[in-house]
């Protein structure tokens, strides 16, 4: 599902170039869960973005669904549209619209939205009170899920998750963990992990760590 | 020390922003100090001149012809008289209102000063504001316009008769002479409404500036929110920390006061022309062009600077005095709490409307301004609430999760926009409202003047005896009609005769049954503005007679009424000293012949009319453009500062497949958008002020009451110009988003903003 072969990226700073990837090669099977560990400024959440697109490597070949994803900037948005779901630590809502606009956002977006779905991840994700709040009036768990049923409801081929439960406490991460991992399996997509919790990876069916900007 | 570094550190990374806001007060500064000192100099120019001229106000002797000898007998008899000859001349190049008197036999205080020997000897000195290509001139402190000789020489240039004598005392008329008042107007009370007028824009455009202000203030104290707890928990108190940013923004209401007094010198000196133009075309009222520095503008320029600094940032201030300073930093808490007083903001709106409505009952110039006032600043803060209404059904309405998404955002957007958009508002309002005006205004007096010009020429002399030889000479070669006018009591006295052209030139307003006839026997009619002044309508009686009618009198601000030519010359006899003529003789030949006698043919007073009426009004257009720029750049300002607050909003979307480019596109799609609705507020609120200008202002302030006249071509123009000016101001943001690094939209995710 996921192919990374030999990335590489570096960044101005201001002490001079700083590789962040040094020739970084991974795969990730359809149906899979991988969990990236790796310390602070490790590079995990720069190979996140790469993955997604939202980012360009200096060198090195990224391949979703057997497709390498774009050169330009309409083709990888296309690919995050379609084939990718995002979840992000920020939780990133769109503060100006509701649960039910938020939770139906990308989908819409890719022209894959699905009511009946919709209502099923609604279900699953327990939004069905929430669906007219806005982002700022719910808790962070709260937030947290409906980031989930945004980044499922297009039922993309592979989700990309950074540090999901890092802005939670223990029991409210452990809970939506457990409905990422639910909904995940049940779409049949791969899922991409950032994680500093060796706990939580520990729930993932594979694991790596980056140091140094290598795997290891 | 070190707390008030930390503070303006925040000014050294956000360069673009501290230039806002000193641009922004400075230009708010530089509209009120120039309009403040246009009216300055216009003011000390009355002065000047009701120093200079007091024998302009004195009673005076007419008579039909007063020659040498007659004032020779009245002096004989003891009569305490001072003769006056006065006329339009052409000295030097110039054409100016000469003025000859007798300094020995003038009341003290009345004579020019200097020595009075320089005075009455040799070739005789002519006094004038400016210099003048005559041997015999000198540079005197006199209103521009107005020449002052001695009537020895005054005799040489406009012919030996005496034009009036000034009574020195306070007595009856001698028999043979009628007494006249003249005007007891004071000019500076005749212009008053000119000068509100004015001064109402200059605070319009610095209302609209502090818009600017404010945004900028606010931002930079929400962007400092962080950096002020963590400066409260290092130990500095909530005082000390008001009084480091009290003296921050000291320093920059200062520094942006100063810029602005200077910029305002400068638009002062560009707008004094026209506005010396308007002054002597609707008042006579003669404005020297040339401004005088005086400390006073540095000192109130500054002060003003100080006051809308301190005014802007009042709110901010007071927010951060009730700071705690372990309260979480809350980003966007500023727009946030716009938002919630958004409501608030309305309800005021709408109290204000109700308020001017209200205020439509009190007659008066103040009421009128206070309807000016309430209808702007209710419609302004009604607008925030009222574009929230739109986006809202603009996202039930659309369809497409993209279009949804632009109206909730263009929503959420509104809080930290509205100040902005509130200044657009007003500015275009004004635009609008100014233009209908002075398009409906245009458009009546041009057909008015058309009308009034119906004469072929129009002759005017000094002495009654050149225009005598006129009617000779011309020996039935067309049809002289005499025209005369006094001032007494403050009013102009015209008398008329009945003739087809008069009729045709002298439409009535409203009128009794056959009005020329009445005007014959006896009755009156009286201008529009003295019928408004007094409450007057056909009927009603005056001491001059019963009003058979009111006519239009547009451009004049005094009181006239009219008279049959034959009981004008009872009660007033005066030289004949103007008539119009319907003649085909060219006027070149008759100013060949009589080159004494002043000719215009009615094409040279059209045009003069019309130019009158156009710089009238440039001072407002030029006004109107700077307020419409202010509003552009308190845009700008907005957008530019909110770009960088807005990427939380804008990467999740960029996240879920939006390109940079489309992004930026639909950025600039919403400022026109936004620019387009506010266009559509602005029509119905800039014809209700034109309405209030027109039926109101204009009838409180000139008596005129004019009819509202629509200009959509014009309304279209303004539409496109201020969708223009806002893809100017939408330009950098929009092409910063565009190219904005992805890194930058990264750390939205990573929290390292």
């Amino acid at each position: 599902m996921l192919s990374l072969i030999d990335l590489y990226k570096s960044h101005a700073s201001s002490e001079g170039q700083v590789t962040v990837l040094d020739g970084v090669s991974l795969s990730l099977e359809a149906r899979k869960t991988l969990a990236l560990t790796g310390e602070s400024g490790s590079g995990k959440s720069t190979l996140l973005h790469l993955c997604a697109g939202l980012d360009a490597p200096d060198a090195g070949r990224i391949e979703i669904a057997g497709r390498p994803i774009g050169r330009t900037d309409a083709e990888r948005a296309a690919l995050r549209r379609g084939t990718v779901g995002l979840v992000f630590q920020q939780f990133n809502l769109i503060p100006s619209m509701d649960v039910a606009a938020n939770l139906a956002f990308q989908a819409r977006l890719s022209g894959r939205h699905d009511l009946q779905w919709q209502a099923i991840l609604t279900e699953a994700l327990d939004l069905g009170s929430l669906l007219t709040r806005f982002p700022e009036q719910l808790s962070g768990g709260q937030q947290q899920r409906v980031a989930i049923g945004r980044a499922l409801a297009a039922r993309p081929k592979l989700i990309l998750a950074d540090e999901p439960t890092g802005n939670l406490d223990e029991a409210s991460g452990d809970r939506v963990m457990a409905l990422l991992l639910r909904l995940v399996a049940e779409t049949g997509a791969a899922l991409l992990m950032v994680t500093h919790s060796p706990r939580l990876a520990a729930l993932l069916d594979r694991r790596v760590h980056l140091r140094g900007g290598r795997l290891e | 020390m070190i707390g008030l570094s930390a503070l303006l550190s925040h000014w050294m990374r956000h360069k673009v922003q501290a230039l806002l806001l000193v641009v922004g007060l400075a230009l708010a500064t530089a509209l009120w100090t120039g309009v403040q000192a246009i009216n300055a100099e216009a003011r000390s120019s009355y002065d000047r001149a009701a120093s200079a001229l007091t024998q302009d106000r004195m009673p005076r002797l007419v008579a039909e012809r007063i020659t040498l000898a007659d004032y020779v007998a009245l002096r004989r008899e003891g009569w305490p008289v001072s003769p006056v000859i006065e006329g339009t001349a052409d000295i030097g190049g110039q054409s100016l209102r000469l003025i000859g008197i007798e300094p020995l036999t003038l009341p003290k205080g009345e004579a020019p000063t200097g020595d009075p020997a320089d005075f009455l000897t040799g070739g005789g000195v002519i006094l004038s504001a400016t210099p003048l290509d005559d041997l015999r001139a000198r540079e005197a402190d006199l209103p521009p316009g107005i020449a002052l000789t001695d009537i020895g020489v005054a005799a040489g240039i406009l012919g030996p008769d005496i034009s009036y004598l000034l009574l020195t005392e306070d007595r009856p008329a001698p028999e043979g002479y009628s007494l006249i008042h003249p005007a007891t107007t004071d000019l500076s009370q005749l212009t008053e409404s000119f000068h509100l007028n004015l001064a109402a824009f200059g605070y319009l455009a610095f209302g609209v500036g502090l818009f600017i202000v404010h945004s900028a203030i606010g931002l930079a104290f929400e962007q400092r929110r962080g950096m002020f707890q963590t400066l409260r928990a290092l130990g500095l108190s909530a005082r000390a920390l008001t009084m480091l940013l009290l003296a921050e923004l000291l320093v920059v209401a200062l520094v942006a006061g100063a810029l602005g007094v200077a910029l305002g010198w400068l638009i002062a000196g560009v707008l004094l022309p026209d506005v010396a133009a308007t002054l002597r075309g609707l008042y006579g009222a003669d404005v020297g062009s040339g401004l005088t520095l005086r400390p006073v503008w540095w000192l109130s320029g500054l002060g003003i600077a100080v006051l809308g600094v301190l005014l802007s940032a009042s709110q901010s201030l007071w927010q951060l005095w009730r700071l705690p300073p372990l309260a979480p930093a809350q980003p966007r808490a500023w727009a946030r709490a716009s938002a919630r007083a958004m409501q608030g903001q309305a309800l005021a709106g709408v109290m204000l409307l109700c308020g001017a409505s209200g205020l439509l009952m009190v007659p008066g110039l103040w009421a009128g301004f206070g309807v000016l006032g309430g209808l702007l600043l209710g419609g302004a803060l009604i607008l925030p609430i009222l574009l929230a209404g739109l986006t809202h059904l603009g996202q039930r309405l659309s369809r497409d999760a993209l279009a949804q998404w632009f109206w909730a955002d263009t929503r959420q957007q509104l809080p930290g926009l509205s100040l902005a958009l509130m200044a657009l508002l007003l500015a275009l309002a004004a635009n609008i409202g100014v233009g209908t005006m002075v398009g409906s205004f245009r458009g009546t007096f041009t057909a008015w003047i058309d009308q009034r010009l119906a004469a072929d020429l129009y002759v005017e002399a000094a002495d009654e005896g050149d225009l005598i030889r006129l009617l000779d000479w011309l020996d039935g070669r067309g049809t002289a009609l005499p025209m005369i006018q006094t001032a007494d009591d403050g009013i102009e006295v015209v008398g008329m005769v009945d003739h087809p052209l008069f009729r045709k030139a002298w439409p009535l307003l409203r009128a009794v049954p056959d009005p020329w006839v009445r005007l014959d026997a006896g009755d009156i009619f009286v201008n529009e503005q003295l019928a408004a002044q007094r409450g007057l309508s056909p009927g009603d009686r005056m001491d001059q007679g019963i009003v058979a009618g009111i006519y239009p009198d547009y451009g004049n601000p005094m009181p006239q009424i009219i008279l049959s030519m034959a009981r004008h010359r009872a009660l007033y006899p005066l030289p004949l000293l103007r008539y119009a003529l319907i003649t085909e003789v060219p006027a070149d030949e008759i100013r060949a012949a009589f080159p004494r006698i002043a000719v215009q043919n009615r094409a040279a007073i059209r045009e003069a009319s019309v130019e009158v009426f156009e710089r009238t009004f440039a001072v407002t257009g030029a006004l109107n453009v700077l307020t419409l720029g202010v509003a552009s750049l308190a845009i700008f300002a907005s957008l530019l500062t909110l770009s960088s607050l807005r990427l939380p909003q804008v990467a999740p979307v960029w996240a879920m497949g939006l390109t940079r480019g489309r992004l930026a596109g639909l950025e600039f799609v919403r400022t026109l958008a936004l620019t387009v609705l506010i266009w559509v507020v602005a029509l119905p609120m800039g014809l209700a002020l034109a309405w209030v200008l027109l039926a109101v202002i204009n009838v409180e302030a000139f008596g005129w009451r004019l009819p509202l006249q629509m200009f959509p071509s014009d309304w279209a123009r303004l539409g496109v110009l201020s969708l223009v000016a806002a893809a100017v101001a939408a330009a950098l943001p929009v092409r910063r988003l565009a190219r904005i690094a992805p890194t930058d939209l990264l750390k939205v995710f990573s929290n390292e903003r």
